[in-house]
């Protein structure tokens, strides 16, 4: 049988799923955390909390006041230190609120039984204020506020819930291990959404390189009605929401459009399961699994980190060291994650994996002239003409950006990856990117 | 852990495909066509073979190196594609201040002189072609014949005409197709190559290994040689329908001549050829016409160099105006 | 004579007749009526076409001019290459007096060389300050600082202005630089501005753009800013030219006597100037060693305060 997959552009770099086989563990929580105020995208949310306060697990530090923005709560238990900048992954300074651990006292709220609960109680108006009371942001990488996916605008309506559990990312496998151990609490959640956003339907798709958790999701979710598994051919970015969509129900999302205005909402199964957490088990997003990664590790892992943790605390429980001639360190997926330059960076909510690249692989190779092969054409997955748009970029020509689409761009690096001659595509194109969305909006604002 | 951490911009990964790999691959899929060339010139085809590609590097090399003072690129496979594809369009008696004339043009004019790899509009093998046929028709249209003398040089050789050019006498003379067949040489000697012609434009066994080679690693995609044999068939097949007596059939036409070595090797150049696959189809339909046009009714017996370079000029417009579909435009989908 | 030659001389002749004659017409007709004092006025112009003037290249200045002229006034119009020799001539042509502008060149306000602010990571990516400066902070840590890769050199069309190789910093050649601007628009960090020259070539500058609180800035840089003020008092009372807003300190160069009595007092050398600064009265000759004390001071005392 053939699986489905979306039709335009798209790549298959190698897997390197290294620590799929490794189970979840749960990381202590470290003896000081620093939790960035600014983890979603939207507005940094406005801290509550000031030096000296006492916080548990779970108590709120941060209120997000915009319409896009999320609370922020804490992620351990002890004394606010300071709050103050450090620097996030793209090392830029932030504000953040740092805490002292002391021991692991948890809200009294929070429900931290293991026990499995179906049943859905509050009305969808009220899981949607839970949702946002909590703080879930979309734990896939963009960590978009969740809540504001089903606030729906006037007369808008749903039919489709996506599930994304298809990690298309090269080494990443926090999703897959979710899905493994987690599965009723996945399928739980997405019940909950189910709900919330007043849909019948909810699909999950799952890539095929994750044979075992297509197999435990497809037999828990049997005797669910309404819930469907669709396994998808391995393909990269079919993780990307619009060739997500694409793949399951052949449905296109217009050109600067959102999933809605086709009739559906994407969640990430790790949001699902946060989901189900904060409605069901009213705990706050404090804790996510980041896998931790590379070539040269002998050893890979999973773990269920606190929020705020420093990366390298990540290693440290693997018991490994920082293997000699690493050269890059990448926070996410190695297709759209950042390079930081140490291993110092808090973990937040939309990070999913660390990977330690050798020095072999790090560096890019030189520059050579366009060919005009077309192999960028073939691969992007919007249709768009990246050769094309690197000139134009570098040219400054921002109008013809525009019209050749550049905000289409999903930044997902397939013409990069592909370009024999090594350009700096997706270097150009972003920054033209970037340029005519400030055109774009200062010409809205006139 | 090295001291400073590489600090770059997503994606961390790159592909394997690279310049140099494309070019070498290109080189390996012309060896079939240059060992067929061998078997049927001798050593002829391999002097060609030989100046043609060391005159390409070489004046690549001079003219990167001493007039425009860049970084030296010659050795990285595109200049020796130029290089037997030159060869490969040429007689095989041709005298070797001729080829370097050829190469010199092909280097120079047609690929440096826009500013090298990838800026060239012109096919640069097909440009020294077209400056050689010009400047030289004699010894450009002298074939040896196929089969003799294997180990001489020189170009003492017994002559024969190509199968395109003796029809084309023929057909001016008044001659009708049926009372040609001891002109037109057996299919089976078209397709492994025991005819005149050029270097490597003979042996269209040899070119299809070397085609599907290049497909099998993906250097090139199908479409522009189907299109442009599709385009040739259809286009010669509708004047033989017409009047079988005066045109041949389109089967011999995709045999014969250059065609197959262009529209493997030589319209797939990714430097002169489009960039969306719609774009290529056009390009590879344009092409085909073109060529069968010039054959039917033009002077010149094989026209696939000619049609090449003038759809090499339509390249622009083309890309102009055959955009590849985006996603997310033309859709209406209604909740 | 053979009529094979005599036909297409005569053919020929009559076809080069018939054009000559089409193009007088039609250059007769469709004459465009300008005023003959662009041209003039053009050529009193340096012809750089640099832009530096505000106008599409020195044909559009040289149209600008005699319009406005027109008008009466020819204020507020500068040609920084030609300077103001040439709009005195342009003045003098057109019958206007032109404003008296001062001559002034580029300077580039960082000083975090690879020396003074090291680099902490490696960047691989194009060489392009515009797109390393909207992806990420730099190599050297200052979020504010040069990134070094060279936009400024690339559009500076007078080779004006350099990249240093050892600092990594790039500098600007006074003499060839005619203070058109494009360096200042093209530096995403705004880093580099247009200053008068100064009476006698004299000028002082502060040598850093960063707003970061002292003690931030200096983890990253050497010769950065920190605004401790101390500049702001040893400046005569009746230039009081400068003022640190931001933790960041700025001479005002219309107010600047350049009499460098601040230089010798920056504990970070942050203010460059052109000429040899006094030296300080108390401690003549260690005086860098002793300035750098006092920063390193400083610097703890700063960090101390953070941490509590």
């Amino acid at each position: 049988m053939k699986l489905k997959t979306f039709k335009l552009g798209g790549i298959h770099p190698p897997e390197n799923k290294l620590s799929a086989g490794a189970p979840i563990e749960i990381l202590p929580p470290p003896g000081e955390v620093n939790i960035p105020l600014s983890q979603h995208l939207g507005a940094p949310a406005v801290p509550v909390v000031k030096k000296g306060d006492k916080v548990k697990v779970g108590t709120l530090i941060a209120r997000g006041e915009a319409f896009i923005s999320a609370n922020i709560h804490a992620s351990v238990s002890g004394t606010v230190l300071k709050i103050d900048d450090v620097v996030d992954i793209s090392g830029y300074r932030r504000k953040a609120v740092f805490i002292k651990t002391e021991g692991d006292e948890w809200e009294d709220s929070i429900d931290k039984s293991e026990e499995l609960i179906s049943e859905i109680k509050p009305e969808p108006i009220r899981i949607v204020e839970k949702i946002k009371e909590m703080g879930i942001v979309g734990m896939g990488g963009a960590a978009f506020p969740t809540h504001v996916k089903y606030m729906f605008p006037e007369g808008k309506t749903a039919d489709t819930l996506v599930v994304n559990g298809v990690e298309c990312e090269p080494y990443l496998t926090a999703d897959h291990r979710v899905m493994l151990e987690k599965s009723d609490e996945i399928l739980s959640g997405i019940q909950v959404m189910k709900k919330a956003g007043k849909v019948d339907r909810a699909i999950i798709g799952i890539e095929a390189n994750k044979p075992d958790a297509i197999e435990m999701m497809t037999k828990k979710a049997e005797n669910i009605p309404g819930v469907e598994v669709v396994p998808l051919q391995v393909f990269y970015p079919q993780g990307a929401e619009k060739q997500l969509i694409k793949a399951l129900l052949n449905r296109e999302i217009p050109s600067g459009k959102l999933p809605l205005d086709v009739g559906c909402i994407t969640n990430n199964v790790a949001t699902a399961l946060a989901v189900y957490e904060a409605v069901q088990k009213n705990k706050p997003l404090v804790e996510r699994v980041v896998a931790i990664t590379g070539k040269k590790l002998s050893k890979t892992g999973n773990f269920k980190v606190r929020i705020g943790t420093p990366a390298g605390k990540l290693l440290e429980a693997l018991g490994e060291e920082i293997p000699a001639h690493t050269s890059k360190v990448i926070c996410g997926g190695p297709m759209m994650g950042k390079a930081v330059n140490s291993l110092e960076v808090p973990i937040t909510k939309g990070i999913s994996g660390f990977i330690l690249i050798d020095g072999s692989e790090a560096g890019r190779r030189e520059m050579e002239n366009c060919i005009r092969c077309g192999k960028c054409v073939y691969v992007c997955p919007m249709g768009l003409e990246p050769y094309l748009l690197e000139r134009l970029a570098e040219n400054k020509n921002y109008g013809g950006c525009e019209t050749s689409g550049i905000v289409d761009c999903i930044e997902c690096g397939s013409c990069s990856y592909t370009c024999p001659a090594s350009r700096p595509l997706l270097d150009y194109i972003r920054y033209g990117k970037a340029s005519v969305m400030r055109i774009m909006r200062e010409r809205r604002q006139k | 852990m090295s001291k400073q951490l590489t600090v770059s911009l997503s994606p961390h990964e790159k592909g394997d495909l690279s310049v140099k790999q494309i070019m070498w691959g290109v080189v390996i899929a012309l060896i079939p066509t240059f060992l067929a060339s061998v078997y049927f010139y001798g050593l002829n085809s391999l002097r060609v073979v030989f100046l043609s590609v060391t005159f390409c590097i070489v004046s690549e090399f001079l003219i990167q190196e001493f007039i425009l003072k860049v970084k030296v690129t010659a050795f990285d496979g595109s200049a020796a594609v130029t290089g037997l594809l030159l060869a490969f369009n040429v007689p095989s008696g041709i005298p070797w201040w001729q080829l370097l004339v050829g190469a010199i043009a092909a280097i120079g004019i047609a690929k440096m002189a826009f500013g090298g790899l990838g800026n060239n509009p012109f096919n640069p093998a097909l440009v020294g072609r077209a400056v050689m046929l010009a400047s030289f028709p004699v010894q450009m249209t002298t074939w040896p014949e196929p089969m003799q003398k294997i180990w001489t040089f020189g170009a003492d050789a017994v002559t024969t005409a190509t199968p395109l050019t003796s029809l084309k006498d023929a057909i001016r003379e008044g001659k009708r197709i049926v009372d040609l067949a001891d002109l037109i040489p057996s299919y089976f000697d078209l397709f492994i190559g025991n005819v005149g012609g050029c270097v490597g434009g003979i042996s269209v066994v040899a070119i299809l290994l070397g085609g599907f080679y290049m497909l099998y690693k993906k250097i090139i995609t199908y479409h522009i040689p189907v299109f442009f044999l599709l385009s040739m068939v259809a286009f010669t097949g509708v004047f033989w329908l017409i009047d079988p007596d005066k045109y041949v059939d389109p089967l011999f036409h995709i045999l014969a001549g250059g065609v197959m070595l262009g529209a493997w090797f030589m319209a797939t150049d990714m430097v002169t050829g489009p960039m969306s696959i719609k774009g290529q189809i056009v390009f590879a339909v344009g092409g085909g016409i073109l060529c069968g046009a010039i054959r039917l009714f033009g002077t010149y017996p094989d026209g696939v160099a000619y049609a090449i370079l003038i759809m090499n000029a339509f390249v622009p417009l083309i890309d102009k105006y055959f955009k590849p579909k985006r996603f997310g435009k033309e859709v209406n989908y209604e909740q | 004579m053979n009529p094979l030659i005599l036909y297409p001389v005569f053919i020929l002749g009559i076809v080069a007749a018939g054009a000559a004659v089409t193009l007088f017409l039609v250059a007769k007709k469709f004459k465009v009526d300008e005023d003959p004092r662009i041209d003039e006025v053009l050529d009193l112009l340096p012809g750089a076409n640099c832009g530096g003037c505000g106008y599409p290249g020195c044909r559009g200045f040289s149209e600008a001019l005699v319009d406005a002229a027109d008008n009466g006034d020819l204020a507020g119009f500068m040609c920084p290459p030609g300077g103001s020799d040439t709009m005195s001539e342009v003045g003098r042509y057109l019958g206007l007096d032109v404003d008296e502008a001062e001559p002034t060149a580029a300077v580039v306000r960082c000083g975090g060389s690879r020396q003074k602010a090291p680099q902490q990571l490696h960047y691989d990516g194009p060489a392009k300050c515009a797109i390393s400066h909207a992806l990420f902070r730099g190599a050297n840590g200052c979020p504010l600082g040069c990134v070094g890769l060279g936009d400024c050199v690339d559009v500076c069309d007078f080779d004006a202005i350099h990249i240093n190789r050892e600092t990594g910093l790039p500098e600007v050649e006074t003499e060839k630089c005619v203070s058109c601007g494009a360096c200042v628009e093209v530096c995403p960090r705004e880093i580099i501005e247009i200053r008068p020259r100064g009476r006698k070539d004299r000028r002082v500058w502060v040598c850093c753009v960063n707003k970061e609180k002292g003690a931030v800035v200096r983890k990253n840089c050497k010769a950065a800013c920190i605004g401790c003020g101390k500049c702001e008092k040893v400046c005569p009372e009746k230039a009081g030219a400068i003022r640190v807003e931001n933790f960041l300190a700025y001479i005002d160069p219309e107010k600047c006597i350049a009499c460098g009595l601040c230089i010798p007092e920056c504990p970070t050398g942050a203010i460059l100037a052109t000429f040899q600064p006094p030296k300080k009265k108390s401690r003549a000759a260690p005086g860098k060693t002793a300035a750098e004390k006092v920063a390193g001071k400083k610097v703890e005392t700063a960090k101390e305060e953070v941490k509590q």
